[in-house]
């Protein structure tokens, strides 16, 4: 493991769909620090079609707020640090930004290996446009037109598991080379096969002749078992060297870079990962982040990886997938002043236009902010029904991306996450506001003490514990007795109601042990056992006992709605210590 | 910091690259006048290809029969009935195309034809000379004139006389106001809420429709209708900004060319072009926001409105909702000065 007694500095640059950040770390009294972060629109688009110029101004930015030389006269990064102090020793990229990667997967059985291939396939930033399996029941030369017709960037083929038959493949390799020979030169996307291993090498000989290919091992190893980890880690691979083809100024950057270039959420899932292995790896990490044309979950517990990234779906660039998966109406219904549902259709076709807007007034605000729900609603179910091991049980949960890190106040982020993701059992939420996420996992290779310090100087925002238990029981009974005792023996006792939102009275720092009695056959948490009671660390919004009931539902009289959602908001804010 | 630029100027020379997908053929010569909905160039996308399994259908043992078997070349074109491959001997046996097409590969006793395929066209956009033809791509086309940019449109093109019927930018364009004399025109309306007025264009027809805002439910009926709509301000109840407003009252009854695609990430915007004859200067297509710059405002609550920039704002500003933003000082009037993010604002470039 590194040490600071090697300290070096590190540059961290994150190039999204709307805005490219440039993050700086470094050795301060002995141990890491986030410094400061610069931020500039992100240029991968028209006009410029080059993400130099994003990166330029972010990084004019970072030198504006730190007073620190990071460029040269030529506008050049000073890679290492020189003796004057300018420049930086490392540097880690990560991106999300560029169109809708296409995919095509390939694969045998529908719920076995096609299964896979599309999980796989939501590990990158793109859409899935055409699926090919041993069951299609479309005449081949419609098959070629399916493949032909979808434009892909990517073919995804996989199936056989190790050992088993080949001939079944082959019969797909067939059509794919078929479906390659037949298409233009420029026209072929690039193939990742991650079926049986014994074709690996004849394929690579046959399909490379017309396209590149990457080969990773069989994400279907046997019927019962998956491994998509190292296919997904090609997947990446593939799409960065995809963005270097569609946009200047990458492969230049890229070349700078301590370690490869990433997709921001596979940094992210590399933190995740990490934290895992460091924390208990049973409990189990989470990171969500709500950007501008993605939102994606990256989870691992138990030593497994659990990544969906949802794309186009987020609260700019990603409006068209949010208009075509989920309605203004549900939406409205989150919003606690009266709005139309037309005006919030209205609204969300308006960012579209105007992604990078913020909202200005409190009522767009609320509509922003009930898109986010939604959103993370929408991502958080998903992700459990393509991994059902993967109930939204995890501690801690970082969660990022401008809508989440920049609301008008802490609890209208908590809330934003409560209502969303919909957690249960015990869990600590953490924000992130500067997009720390993804930078400290593509540094966590290079230098592994950095993340971890970084993690424990309070660059990540502590919003609060956050017990959220599961209960049949009806609105008003008690559900759980509470027990708080602080550091100097005071306590204080609660009975939690169903269908009740109650804040813990803690301060932001203070450290304190919960003992919870479960009545009524309330489950407080899954995966862990509360019974001799646990301690919690109070944050931003203190603590809070969330015993409104999972799924949430919220009342479909108009006027109802709103009273609760005021009343939830209000029983945060006002009781929130300070 | 970089700001999103809109142009809104009474003169400017206009300057575009149009090119297919894919490469095709070119239609346009270098020096050519085109009006702006000429198709320059063009290219076929197969859409359906028919395999023809030689060997099978055949009844051969092995691909090298089937291969030798084959009478056509890759390239070929065949018809309904074409032989495509055939057998010797005494009881011959033959495989005829399926339908007309093209062979488009031959290979492993198999051959691709491709039956069907789809035009794609790509249209000048703008009225003036071809000023580049890109070999099999494209061409560039320059043309001078006054330009307004919009913030949405339904991708068609269409050239007609301009009839402006607001007389203020908040003007509501109801079905009253649609009328047989507006039949062949390119009609600026106001807000519009009414799917009815849309519908009512495409009977008429009109040649085109800018309206300031609509609703965004009229989304599915804009994308159905055949003529170009395109939206100044975007989606909801918002009026046309001043500067777009009395552009287009100075110019009531000319000539002009409305082309409203929607790709902003590729650099297409919808735009109205108005020819004169007169050389203007190019516009930048990006700008770095600094004080006295015209800037409109999107999104609540100052929703289109217009006004110059007069500082930028150190740091971060606590909004009134509690946000914190990059922000900066804006005159909307004499009298009125507002903070807005910078986020909310673009330049318009303007004369």
């Amino acid at each position: 493991m590194s040490s600071v007694i090697d300290a070096e500095s590190f540059l961290a640059i994150d190039i999204g769909s709307t805005t490219t950040r440039a993050l700086l770390f470094d050795v301060v009294d002995g141990a890491y620090h986030f410094l400061a972060a610069g931020s500039a629109p992100s240029t991968w688009a028209a006009p410029f079609h080059d993400v130099g110029e994003g990166v330029h101004l972010a990084l004019t930015r970072l030198q504006e707020i730190t007073s620190r030389p990071i460029m040269d006269e030529g506008s050049r990064l000073i890679l290492p640090t020189r003796p004057d102090g300018s420049g930086v020793d490392r540097l880690a990229l990560t991106l999300s930004a560029g169109n809708d990667v296409r995919m095509v997967v390939i694969g045998l059985l529908e719920e076995v290996s096609l299964a896979s291939a599309r999980r796989l396939a939501t590990t990158t930033y793109g859409k899935i446009v055409e699926s090919l399996g041993l069951n299609d029941h479309r005449r081949q030369d419609a098959q070629l037109d399916a493949l032909l017709q979808a434009s892909a960037d990517f073919f995804i083929l996989a199936g056989g598991t190790e050992k088993g038959a080949t001939r079944s493949v082959s019969k797909l390799v067939e059509l794919v080379l078929l479906a390659l020979k037949t298409m233009r030169p420029e026209s072929r996307p690039r193939i990742l096969y991650c079926g049986n291993q014994a074709l690996t090498k004849k394929l690579k000989e046959v399909l490379s002749r017309y396209t590149e290919v990457f080969a990773a091992p069989n994400i279907r190893p046997t019927f019962d078992q998956e491994d998509l980890a190292p296919a997904a880690d090609a997947l990446a691979k593939m799409t960065v060297s995809l963005r270097g083809q569609q946009f200047g100024g990458l492969s230049a950057l890229g070349q700078l870079t301590a370690g490869p270039v990433l997709p921001t959420a596979i940094a992210t899932l590399r933190l995740v990962r990490f934290l895992s292995e460091l924390y208990d790896p049973a409990k189990g990490v989470l990171g969500v982040e709500v950007g501008s044309h993605a939102t994606y979950l990256a989870g691992a517990i138990g030593g497994r990886e659990r990544l969906k990234v949802f794309r186009p779906l987020g609260n700019g660039l990603g409006m068209q997938g949010v208009l075509e998966r989920i309605s203004p109406a549900d939406v409205a219904r989150w919003v606690p002043m009266e709005v139309s549902v037309q005006e919030v259709e209205d609204y969300l076709w308006q960012k579209s236009l105007y992604p990078a807007t913020i909202p200005a007034t409190t009522t767009t605000l609320a509509i922003e902010q009930g898109l986010v729900r939604e959103i993370l609603r929408y991502a958080a179910q998903a992700f459990q029904e393509d991994y059902p091991d993967c109930a939204m049980t995890f501690e801690p949960i970082f969660a990022g991306g401008a809508a989440l890190a920049q609301a008008g106040s802490p609890v209208q982020s908590l809330l934003m996450l409560l209502d969303g993701l919909q957690p249960t059992g015990v869990s600590t939420l953490f924000l992130d506001p500067y997009g720390l996420m993804p930078a400290l996992g593509a540094i966590a290779a290079a230098n592994q003490l950095l993340p971890v310090q970084i993690l424990e100087s309070g660059a990540f925002q502590n919003l609060g514990a956050v017990i959220c238990p599961v209960s049949n029981a009806k609105p008003g009974t008690v559900i759980l007795k509470a027990r708080l005792v602080y550091e100097d023996g005071n306590e204080v006792k609660m009975e939690i109601r169903q269908g009740s939102l109650v804040p813990l009275p803690i301060r932001h720092g203070q450290t304190a042990r919960l003992y919870l009695e479960a009545m009524r056959g309330t489950e407080i948490d899954p995966r862990r056992k509360t019974a001799g009671g646990f301690k919690i660390v109070g944050g931003l919004c203190g603590a809070v006992i969330d015993a409104r009931g999972r799924p949430l539902s919220l009342p479909a009289e108009p006027n109802r709605r709103r009273e609760l959602l005021l009343r939830w908001t209000q029983a945060l804010e006002t009781r929130r210590p300070v | 910091m970089l700001a999103q630029v809109t142009h809104i100027l009474g003169l400017t020379s206009i300057r575009r690259v149009r090119t297919l997908p894919v490469s095709g053929r070119v239609l346009v010569a270098s020096r050519q006048k085109v009006n702006a909905s000429d198709v320059i160039a063009e290219a076929q996308i197969p859409s359906q290809h028919v395999l023809v399994d030689v060997r099978r259908a055949l009844r051969l043992s092995s691909v090298e029969q089937a291969q030798r078997a084959i009478v056509r070349n890759e390239g070929e074109r065949v018809f309904e009935g074409d032989v495509i491959a055939e057998t010797g001997g005494l009881f011959q046996r033959m495989v005829r195309a399926p339908a007309d097409g093209q062979v488009v590969m031959i290979a492993g006793g198999r051959v691709i034809l491709e039956v069907q395929s789809q035009p794609v066209q790509i249209v000048a956009g703008v009225p003036g000379y071809v000023t580049e033809v890109i070999q099999e791509r494209g061409a560039v086309i320059e043309g001078q004139g006054a330009l307004i940019q919009g913030a949405w449109g339904n991708d068609r093109v269409a050239e007609g006389m301009l009839v402006n019927l607001l007389n203020a930018p908040d003007e509501e364009m109801t079905r009253q106001k649609m009328d047989v004399s507006l039949r062949g025109a390119v009609v600026v309306g106001g807000m519009c809420t009414d799917a009815e007025v849309l519908r009512m264009g495409e009977e008429l027809p009109l040649r085109g429709l800018i309206l300031s805002s609509m609703s965004a439910s009229l989304v599915p009926v804009a994308r159905s209708v055949s003529y170009p709509i395109l939206l100044t301000e975007g989606f909801g109840r918002i009026p046309m900004n001043e500067a777009a407003y009395a552009l287009i009252s100075t110019n009531d009854k000319r000539d002009v060319a409305l082309y409203t695609p929607f790709r902003p990430l590729a650099g297409e915007r919808p735009e109205l072009i108005i020819p004169l004859p007169a050389v203007g200067e190019p516009a930048a297509d990006f700008a770095y926001f600094k004080p006295d710059q015209k800037v409109r405002i999107s999104g609540a609550p100052y929703p289109s409105h217009v006004g110059v920039l007069v500082r930028l704002l150190p740091g971060l500003t606590v909004l009134p909702n509690g946000v914190r933003a990059q922000a900066a000082e804006v005159r909307l009037s004499k009298d009125t000065l507002v903070v807005v993010p910078l986020a909310n604002l673009e330049v318009i470039q303007s004369v």
